[in-house]
């Protein structure tokens, strides 16, 4: 069933949606546009010539060691924050939904987390990392655990991990609650008498009807490791040690801002900017039709 | 195949006890049907049938066995809910066949079972769809098949008729009949509509706050209400209740609406002020009220025949044998 509102007037719903409309164009096309008019140009160091160098830049990019490298750890750090974030939220929303006393008060403190900025987040954590004052340094240096992410890579990936699955857990567990919520009490009721056990009942019922959500939070948090989780890298690692949480978005802004190579940064944001839209359409396309019931 | 029986059955949520103490017996093979107003425990009395609610106090049997302690999937027992509670993301075949896949029974077996099910509720063309695709009386059927595929040894009904309009109530209302008399398993069959409750029970249990208030046989109970709870309950329009006095004391004369007859004015029993008439085709309900002081009783009257509403007000008798008194404090039936 729709439910459609007509208009009479000619012009009022193309001014009501206009403001939406001004925003996307002049935040998101605009500069969208302008990083592909930069990617396929050369501007020298103090931004007073620009010259067109076609396809130049991204040539370059493919021949860079460095670069390639950036799509594994990206690949690396978005799989594992996408399923890392998915899990444990869900498994904290599953044990969440079964309390009876004080639930308000573990959903309310599940839910703080999405309330700190990234840059925030990624703060806390490299102290509680710290190599010379972290108290859980302290505590893995007990057992025996040499821990020092300013100079070893896969820890430093740990770390930078480790904040951006704290930060997202809470979002998406307020999604997996809803959802959990919205399973009638029945189905896992008539489970019961059908004899599944708790375990059961959970992978062959919850779970499949959980699947829409799960994939909606799949693409969410696919697109949150690409792009949001730049503040967690720029306020921790910063792409270091090495080229070892180097992620895409995080070499777009370095080699940009701080490299000053305007051309080489646009190319790489445009391949960026393709690999999420390719990205989506293939979750759309072939996950999702194994989430429809 | 099995009996169930309820042994001073209580249940609490905290300091509130909301089932007071329930006791009766169900046959091997008996329908019997737990019938009440909302509220009043027939609900919790089903769940803690099937294990989905905890006994407080007292002891509830199925077979030989206490099941007080046992786990549902334990209990032998298959429930039909009154939202179906089917497995939506499931096909019909699967969904009647979940509950054989868990307990480990061969595939031939678990084939041959739901399609004789199938069968027998003419879901045959429906197996591969989702529930989503099938009508309110379909998805009925699919629960009822769900239940009949286990095999088990009772089947436990709470209000499964109440989500379909009134034509496919009437259906299924038979065709559960029919699926009883075929089967022959124990089933308790939980409704707050007392229509449902005459036409399919062999036995019924009243309800009412907590408590059973009467257990017998339909027609007994219509014929004989306990108390005025159950006068007043069973039967459509109730049972009218009139502050009345007998051998010196006041009593609650009831008198059922068919058993008030019209008739002439010198010989009367009571005098009716029409407030309402509605006529139903086959015979026509008159609402009216008692005249003559006696603080406006309201009496309903099941006329036979169409009545000439302009009169306004309408002599009637009644047979006294069929004349009941209950006490008007407790609501207890004074027998004579």
């Amino acid at each position: 069933m729709e439910k459609r509102v007509v208009f009479r007037s000619a012009w009022l719903p193309y001014a009501l949606v206009a403001p939406q409309i001004a925003i996307t164009l002049v935040f998101f096309f605009w500069p969208a546009a302008q990083a592909v008019w930069y990617s396929l140009h050369l501007q020298d160091a103090f931004g007073l010539k620009v010259q067109f160098v076609g396809l130049a830049n991204f040539a370059t990019l493919f021949k860079d060691s460095n670069y390639l490298a950036s799509f594994k750890v990206t690949a690396l750090f978005s799989v594992l924050v996408a399923f890392f974030g998915i899990a444990i939220s869900l498994l904290l929303a599953t044990m969440a939904d079964r309390v009876l006393r004080g639930a308000m008060a573990y959903k309310t403190l599940l839910i703080w987390p999405y309330a700190v900025a990234p840059a925030v987040a990624g703060v806390l954590w490299a102290f509680i990392f710290a190599p010379s004052i972290g108290i859980l340094t302290y505590i893995l240096k007990g057992w025996g655990v040499d821990w020092n992410w300013i100079i070893k890579g896969d820890q430093a990936m740990l770390l930078v991990v480790i904040a951006a699955v704290w930060k997202q857990i809470s979002y998406n567990f307020l999604f997996f609650l809803a959802g959990l919520q919205s399973i009638p009490k029945s189905l896992i009721e008539a489970a019961a008498i059908d004899g599944a056990s708790p375990f059961r009942r959970f992978w062959t019922i919850v779970f499949p009807l959980l699947s829409p959500t799960t994939f909606f939070l799949l693409v969410v948090n696919i697109v949150y490791a690409f792009f949001d989780t730049f503040g967690v890298i720029d306020a921790t690692t910063q792409g270091g040690p090495g080229q070892s949480t180097n992620i895409l978005v995080y070499k777009v802004y370095h080699d940009g801002v701080k490299a000053a190579d305007l051309g080489g940064s646009s190319a790489q944001s445009v391949i960026l900017m393709f690999i999420v839209i390719v990205l989506t359409v293939a979750q759309f396309r072939f996950i999702e039709r194994k989430v429809q019931y | 195949m099995a009996e169930i029986s309820f042994r001073n059955v209580r249940k609490s949520y905290g300091e509130l006890e909301v089932v007071h103490g329930v006791s009766a017996e169900v046959a091997d093979g008996e329908f019997v049907v737990i019938v009440g107003p909302s509220g009043c425990g027939k609900s919790t009395l089903l769940r803690m049938v099937a294990g989905l609610e905890t006994i407080t106090g007292g002891e509830i049997s199925i077979g030989d066995r206490v099941v007080n302690l046992l786990e549902p999937k334990d209990r032998d027992i298959a429930m039909v809910f009154q939202n179906y509670a089917l497995y939506p993301h499931m096909s019909v075949y699967d969904n009647m066949a979940y509950g054989l896949r868990i307990r480990g029974l061969a595939r031939s077996d678990i084939d041959a079972r739901v399609r004789r099910a199938a069968e027998i509720l003419e879901l045959g063309g429906f197996l591969e769809r989702k529930p989503r695709e099938l009508s309110g009386g379909q998805r009925q059927r699919v629960a009822m098949g769900r239940a009949i595929v286990r095999e088990p040894a009772a089947f436990l009904f709470d209000e499964p008729l109440s989500n379909l309009d009134a034509k496919l109530r009437v259906q299924m209302r038979a065709e559960l009949q029919a699926l009883h008399r075929r089967l022959g398993t124990t089933s308790l069959f939980v409704t707050h509509d007392q229509v449902e409750a005459m036409t399919l029970a062999h036995r019924m249990i009243v309800m009412n706050a907590g408590r059973a208030e009467q257990i017998g046989s339909p027609l007994d109970v219509y014929a004989n209400p306990a108390t005025t709870f159950v006068a007043g309950f069973i039967g459509s329009p109730p049972m009218n209740l009139i502050p009345s006095e007998r051998g010196g004391r006041p009593v609650l004369l009831g008198v059922r609406p068919e058993h008030l007859e019209p008739c002439a004015e010198s010989e009367a029993m009571m005098t009716v002020d029409i407030d309402l008439l509605e006529p139903l085709g086959s015979d026509t309900l008159v609402y009216g009220h008692l005249a003559g002081g006696r603080d406006g009783t309201r009496v309903a009257v099941r006329l036979h025949e169409s009545v000439d509403a302009r009169t306004g007000h309408l002599a009637v008798r009644y047979d006294p044998a069929k004349a009941h008194f209950f006490d008007p404090q407790g609501g207890q039936r004074i027998v004579s």
